[in-house]
């Protein structure tokens, strides 16, 4: 009875703060961090292009940028890698995509697991791959010769082949996941009801599948396109001279000829290319499909831009419809089944998929025979059995350094992004506020725009603060660029919340901060802890941020490994790559399992 | 009725999923112009049957005709169906126009011809006005109508539907049920219809074919299955009924005598084949009994007590207590004769309303 009695107090608790102070407290640390870390580095370095060596306004650096022809040359061969890998990710990416959206179960888990492994590996340690796989005494060209296909060594890489399939390897994924999405939210039955009302199977793809994913193609084919323009590690590591892309004119002409002016004036440039793009996109598909929903176009609000291309689109379906059809029927009436007809087709998508994924997940793994190497360079197949690179990494103190920072600056990484980003993602999910999708889109921005922008604008800013070259120099930019990961992947697991609970809880009598300790923080731990690991990753992996605000004056592990790999490909670099390897995949194996179990708890 | 050319055959169709017996040798005939119900509890194997007649499943045994013609191996697209899906499946990239041109471009329909069905289609469910929107700027009954229209513009040899009621509120889909038989009758169609709600079943169908576990239980008219059930899953699936455990004890007049423990002795005419073994239960329907006059000179009278009394609107249910069993009883509620509960009663039934039924489902049940 003293329960009840305690429960008729007059007074009751008051609030103890106001709703709208609450939420500064919540959204304040981000803000004042991403404006001070992203948005102010970032206008300053666009904005010191228009001055001139005197500090004085000029536009002398973008006359030199169209005076000058080796620019306009860079930025054509920029554009165009960025086109090539844009439609090699695409079309490679929509079978798997297909295969993944229609496949249940284990299947399906494993799938996506192959898919997301080069999404998790090292980026640094897959291009590392590729240069043992392609090499001159790379694996495939042994292979080749040996077979007595080929008489000399092929040159595959250091050449336009070679950053082509550098950056589709790395941005297919990006592309798959993308498309997955869509295609996911289109009901199988459409392509039934097509068949009912006599619709054969290439007319069902063509005219009522591919329009339907198609919002789902545009936004894969934006993303790729936008990231492959900021792309410099790959070509610089894969590519030719020939096949210099834009990115590494900003590097250059900060690290070698320290001018920061015409950097920021390169960096307009850019800037410049990705507006012309989205605006191109917002007329022909409109930005609100980047949601990714599989609706239809608004046709009757279209500009002439977009009636054309919608006109274009269904003439070019309705030709391929046509032509699949016929030869679908030409096939069938070889095979002389029509029971075969879905076979065939099946068997096209299932060899088309094993290609792919081939492509994505081995070739990392010839990382590891090489590392095992007992010769002094790199060659396939390696002479086995030697652990001395694996001594040697352990042995030099600069290695060991290198690691023991990355680890310790990705530590507090992403603890510090939790901290500040955590409260904000949960006033973005549960409250709308005034200013709130503008501060969505702050907080997102950092991983659109390239993050070159976001490292050099930091150097300079560090620069003047007299803090570039520190390890908290280095802390600072990288939860910069996991913020938004963290976001979004917290937003995510908010959204499947079901905030009756908490509403339940506190009918029980459990005051805000008990509800957190008690009931919300239990059920989306393992999903804040996975978003942890996810910014763990992100900033252990992280190499242009390290690159510039590092200053020469200390080192992470990936940026040790770009120096060493643009100096010469050791198999130590092979130990350290396999090693790495090993590491991550424990990490994400960990993070995999804590999701799933945390999976498991919120849907019982 | 008149024999009639046979729309749909179905011969010993049996279809598989791992253990799972989804559809157990069913044979079934569907005449020109029919409309009938597949009608089942879920997992009954109803839908089932209407994907494998769409060709969206494949059967691992039996055959199936359509028009005439042997259809087992066509694909969907060459079986000239129609089908209106639970969802709809309108197309959400394409017009309502456009939804409904696609069956007739499919089938090779010149460009006039097309537009003048569209025009008609549309203005057969009412919708005159809607051609150029898109499907999701519809309402659910409006995309309804429009999967409708999609289904039947063809012309094609069956209309399949797949509870295309399911997604609607009671009222529209009252209204939906007349409609969808207006246009039944208007355009001649051949309807294969699938639903698990036994009302709309009634309300629309010709004949209806009720299923269990894979196989059909009983297929005829809404009364014949209403009134004489074939078997105790029949009677009891649909509407309410007394079913009271007995046996035959006699036969005498062309009527079987049963003795019902607890409850006295009850006569039946013997028209439908009488079970094996003297175990049978009895059926009644609950609106079949009447009581106090409605009682009188009937060939079964019984004394009860009434225990309950429920008024549901129009009907009034009555609970009546016989010895240690309970009898329902439904009676259109009377603003000034009303029965209250504990009061004696007399009822009464005629002999030719009840049926004689096996037990066997009644241990599985």
């Amino acid at each position: 009875m003293a329960r009840v009695d305690a429960f008729a107090e007059p007074a009751l608790r008051p609030r103890v703060w106001p709703r709208w102070n609450r939420l500064y407290g919540q959204t304040g640390p981000v803000a004042i961090f991403l404006i001070a870390l992203f948005v102010v580095p970032v206008v300053m370095l666009l904005g010191i292009s228009f001055l001139d060596s005197q500090g004085l306004p000029s536009l002398e650096h973008y006359k030199r940028l169209v005076e000058v022809p080796l620019y306009g040359r860079v930025l054509l061969t920029t554009i165009k890698v960025a086109i090539c890998t844009t439609l090699l990710c695409v079309a490679g990416a929509y079978p798997v995509a297909y295969l993944l959206a229609i496949s249940r179960g284990s299947a399906r888990n494993w799938l996506i697991i192959l898919v997301l492994m080069p999404f998790w590996t090292s980026f640094l340690v897959r291009t590392f791959a590729w240069i043992v796989l392609l090499g001159r005494k790379g694996a495939v060209n042994q292979i080749l010769m040996a077979a007595g296909i080929t008489d000399a060594p092929l040159q595959m890489i250091y050449n336009f082949a070679g950053v082509m399939i550098g950056m589709t390897h790395a941005l297919m994924p990006l592309a798959i996941l993308t498309l997955l999405a869509v295609m996911e939210s289109v009901d199988p039955n459409l392509s039934k009801a097509a068949a009912t009302m006599g619709a054969r199977g290439g007319t069902r793809f063509w005219r009522i599948y591919f329009p339907l994913t198609m919002p789902g193609v545009a936004s894969a084919a934006l993303l790729v396109f936008i990231t492959s323009l900021g792309f410099f590690i790959t070509p610089a590591l894969l590519g030719g001279p020939q096949n210099t892309m834009i990115v590494q004119l900003i590097i250059f002409q900060i690290r070698e000829v320290l001018n920061w002016q015409f950097a920021g004036a390169i960096g307009v440039l850019l800037v410049m290319i990705l507006m012309v793009i989205f605006l191109f996109y917002d007329r022909i598909f409109g930005l609100s499909v980047m949601g990714g929903n599989a609706r239809g176009p608004k046709r009757a609000a279209g500009s002439r831009v977009r009636r054309c291309s919608v006109r274009a689109g269904n003439a070019i379906t309705w030709a391929l419809a046509y032509i699949t059809d016929g030869l679908i029927s030409v096939f069938s009436t070889l095979r002389r089944g029509k029971r075969a007809m879905g076979a065939g087709s099946r068997l096209g998508l299932y060899a088309a998929c094993t290609l792919t994924l081939g492509f994505l997940a081995l070739p990392t793994l010839f990382v590891l025979p090489v590392s095992f190497t007992s010769e002094a360079f790199l060659t396939w197949p390696p002479k086995l059995f030697s652990l001395q690179w694996y001594r040697s990494v352990f042995d030099s103190p600069v290695w060991l350094n290198a690691a023991a920072r990355s680890f310790l600056v990705a530590l507090t990484t992403a603890t510090v992004a939790m901290f500040i980003a955590l409260p904000c993602a949960f006033a973005l999910s549960r409250n709308s506020f005034a200013g709130k999708s503008a501060l969505f889109g702050l907080v997102v921005a950092p991983m659109i725009v390239p993050n070159i922008f976001i490292a050099v604008g930091l150097f300079f800013l560090f620069s003047r603060l007299g803090i570039a070259g520190t390890t908290f120099a280095v802390v600072l930019g990288h939860t910069v660029i996991v913020i938004p990961y963290v976001i979004v992947t917290v937003l995510a697991i908010l959204k499947g919340y079901d905030r009756n609970l908490d509403h339940a809880a506190a009918t029980m009598g459990a005051d805000g901060t008990t509800t957190f300790r008690r009931v919300t923080f239990p059920l989306i731990r393992s999903g804040v802890i996975a978003s942890f690991m996810f910014a763990f990753i992100i900033s252990f992996d992280e190499l242009t941020i390290a690159l510039f605000v590092t200053g020469g004056r200390i080192t992470t592990l990936p940026k040790l490994m770009y120096e060493d790999a643009l100096l010469s490909v050791s198999p130590r670099l092979a130990a350290v790559a396999s090693l790495l390897l090993v590491f991550m995949s424990i990490i994400i194996l960990i993070s995999e399992l804590t999701r799933r179990k945390g999976g498991v708890r919120l849907a019982a | 009725m008149t024999e009639r050319k046979h729309k749909l055959t179905i011969r010993g169709l049996t279809k598989r999923y791992g253990s799972v017996t989804a559809l157990d040798h069913v044979d079934l005939d569907l005449a020109d112009g029919e409309f009938l119900t597949m009608l089942g509890p879920s997992g009954s194997g109803k839908t089932t049957l209407l994907w494998s007649v769409a060709g969206l499943n494949q059967p691992d045994d039996g055959k199936i005709w359509i028009d005439g013609r042997e259809a087992t191996d066509v694909p969907a697209s060459g079986r000239d169906i129609g089908m209106v899906f639970q969802n709809y499946a309108l197309f959400p990239h394409m017009t309502v126009a456009e939804n409904i041109s696609f069956p007739l471009e499919m089938r090779k329909v010149s460009p006039p011809d097309r537009s003048r069905a569209i025009k008609r289609a549309l203005e057969m469910v009412k919708l005159e006005h809607v051609g150029e929107r898109f499907c999701n700027q519809l309402s659910g009954g409006q995309q309804q109508r429009i999967a409708l229209a999609r289904a039947f513009v063809a012309n094609p040899s069956i209309v399949l539907m797949d509870e295309p009621l399911g997604a609607l509120d009671k009222k529209l889909r009252d209204h939906l049920q007349l409609e969808i038989k207006r246009l039944h009758g208007q355009l001649g169609m051949t309807v294969l219809y699938v639903t698990h709600d036994q009302e709309e079943a009634m309300v629309m169908s010709d004949r209806i074919c009720l299923m269990n576990q894979g196989r059909i239980e009983q297929i005829g008219t809404p009364d014949e299955l209403y009134f004489r059930p074939k078997s105790l899953f029949v009677a009891d699936f649909l509407g309410e009924s007394n079913l009271i455990p007995g046996r035959v004890t006699g036969e005498e007049a062309g009527c079987l005598v049963l003795e019902l423990p607890g409850f006295g002795t009850v006569r039946t005419r013997s028209t439908a084949p009488r079970p094996h073994g003297p175990d049978i239960v009895y059926f009644t329907r609950p609106e079949s009994i009447g009581i106090h006059a409605d009682a009188e000179n009937k060939a079964n009278r019984l004394q009860g007590r009434v225990s309950e009394v429920v008024v549901s609107g129009a009907i009034t249910k009555l609970f009546v207590g016989i010895g240690d069993a309970t009898l329902k009883i439904s009676l259109l509620t009377s603003g000034s004769q009303r029965v209250r509960k504990g009061e004696p009663l007399t009822i009464g039934w005629d002999d030719d309303v009840g049926r004689v039924l096996s037990p066997s489902l009644m241990e599985a049940a």
